[in-house]
């Protein structure tokens, strides 16, 4: 699989599909996300008076955990599932039979392009998911619910640091490699008929959602113990 | 003729199958295959749907494993080949798939000049060149070329199919129900294809179908399987194996029906698994 690199031909539509068609629907997802976080969240703050720590909460929520979680979702979505019925399609019509049998190497050919793909480029659209559920956030906390913007801005960078943006794309990684393995196996393993094609495509989403929340608790896990490892005196997070 | 004889014994035939089976799930659907084809030779593997006949052609190409036995081309066992080794000796075979497998995604250009620039290490023009003389062996005019696979009708596309499997002038070439689905013309025209893909190339054949035109006009020597259900134990899954003409002569009831089309003993098997119609045979009875 890592002997050589695909052709360019097979990697650049991959990569334009995950990349730049997914793009629009992330961040409009992240925009909503945010602005929904700072809606929830400003009455409960209000109420004790911390209404201005409001763009902490928010942006330290995104940065490491519903940025890279939705924007993993939603490529789970439009892309996973589209990749599985592709390669279910392929499989059902012998297109993966007809690949191996002109010498190419159906992994090397299909899967290899589609998982850098999602490697490559999901923390890119985890960066816009963040970026536009910041951006979200401010729009209506600020803006709508007229907090103080300089308090809001300075509790947030107190609390949000470098290395929660890592564990948020550190996080995204280890999810694109999920959505495009669970996605690839299923397509692969289409069982005949239009049935086995939409089944492939229902369950790569199903699989890969389970595969993002249970990676999502078990890298934080990881991801906190590290830096506790690196700055035993830090904030705690538990 | 003795000589003649002894000559061909010593000759390793092209495709050796020894001993195989095959199963699915658990399910077998070869068992103890043996089967020798020579170079040069364009054999026709007969049977109904689900006795094996496309399984066995698929483990020629290394496209199934078998569970058991040995599947020797030019004397290389195939299974025991690593995936590298055996990319490079499909090279030395073409597949006409059932429904031609064409990649959807690419235009009939691309779909056959797919194994060149898989493999080759041919210019642009060169390409071109050779992509547009394969398709006109086929009968296809230049204007397809930028076209889909979609916009073709089906004759079309299994000719592109046949197109894409001769453009690396393999040694064994092999069809999967080439004239299924296809009018008696197109059909006619295939047959014709293949035959004359025989003449012009000195290549090895092999054909799965059910259509006894195509059978007839095309084999230098026929097989037919039958699936294990339908054999008494111990008996071989290959009934029949001889030339054309033997099809006329062979005293085998099960090869005789298949041949002249014949339902036979199925309608009674019909009727007995629908309460329905045996009770109005039984009626008129």
């Amino acid at each position: 699989m890592t002997t050589r690199l695909p052709r360019s031909e097979t990697i650049w539509p991959n990569f334009y599909r995950v990349g730049v068609s997914s793009l629009p629907v992330i961040a409009l997802t992240g925009t909503f996300i945010g602005m929904v976080l700072a809606v929830q969240s400003y009455f409960q703050f209000r109420q004790i008076g911390l209404e201005t720590r409001l763009g902490a909460v928010i942006n330290m929520t995104l940065v490491r955990e519903l940025g890279p979680v939705l924007a993993a979702t939603m490529l789970a979505g439009r892309v996973g599932s589209a990749m599985a019925a592709e390669l279910g399609t392929m499989r059902v019509t012998e297109q993966i039979d007809a690949l191996a049998a002109m010498g190419a190497n159906p992994i090397h050919y299909l899967v290899v392009p589609r998982f850098l793909a999602c490697l490559f480029l999901i923390p890119t659209l985890t960066v816009m998911a963040d970026f536009m559920g910041v951006a979200g956030g401010n729009f209506l906390g600020v803006y709508w619910l007229e907090i103080d913007i300089h308090h809001y801005w300075s509790n947030s960078i107190r609390a949000v640091t470098n290395f929660d943006l890592m564990v948020g794309l550190i996080k995204s990684v280890f999810f694109g490699a999920a959505i495009a393995m669970v996605s690839c196996y299923q397509g692969f393993n289409c069982t005949a008929g239009a049935e086995g094609v939409g089944r492939a495509s229902t369950n790569s989403f199903v699989q890969s959602f389970v595969m993002i929340l249970l990676l999502d608790l078990i890298l934080g896990i990881i991801l906190d113990n590290f830096y506790f490892l690196f700055y035993p005196n830090g904030a705690s997070f538990f | 003729m003795m000589i003649e004889q002894i000559l061909d014994e010593q000759q390793e035939p092209l495709v050796n199958i020894r001993n195989m089976s095959v199963s699915f799930d658990g399910q077998a659907v070869l068992r103890d295959i043996n089967l020798k084809i020579p170079a040069g030779e364009t054999l026709v593997l007969l049977g109904e749907s689900g006795c094996g006949k496309t399984v066995l052609m698929k483990t020629i190409i290394g496209l199934v494993q078998p569970d058991w036995g040995e599947v020797l081309f030019d004397g290389q066992d195939i299974n025991t080949l690593n995936e590298q080794q055996l990319s490079h000796l499909r090279l030395r075979f073409g597949f006409v798939f059932q429904n031609a497998a064409l990649f959807d995604s690419m235009t009939i250009g691309q779909n056959v000049a797919f194994p060149l620039r898989q493999h080759g290490r041919f210019s642009g023009a060169q390409v071109r060149d050779m992509v547009i003389a394969r398709l006109s062996e086929v009968g296809l005019p230049d204007s397809v070329v930028q076209k889909k696979p979609a916009e073709l009708s089906g004759g079309m596309r299994k000719r592109v199919g046949l197109a894409r499997a001769l453009i690396m002038n393999p040694e064994l070439i092999m069809y999967d129900e080439p004239t299924t689905g296809l009018d008696p013309i197109m059909s006619d025209v295939i047959n014709e294809l293949i035959i004359r893909t025989r003449r012009r190339n000195p290549v090895t054949s092999i054909v799965v179908t059910h259509d006894m035109n195509t059978a007839r006009k095309v084999a230098d020597r026929l097989v037919m399987l039958m699936p294990l259900h339908r054999l008494k134990p111990g008996e071989s899954q290959i009934v029949f194996d001889g030339i054309p003409a033997d099809l006329d002569t062979t005293r085998d009831r099960r090869v005789r029906q298949f041949v002249n089309g014949e339902a036979g003993e199925r309608l009674m098997e019909l009727r007995s698994q629908n309460p329905y119609e045996s009770t109005q045979v039984g009626d008129h009875s």
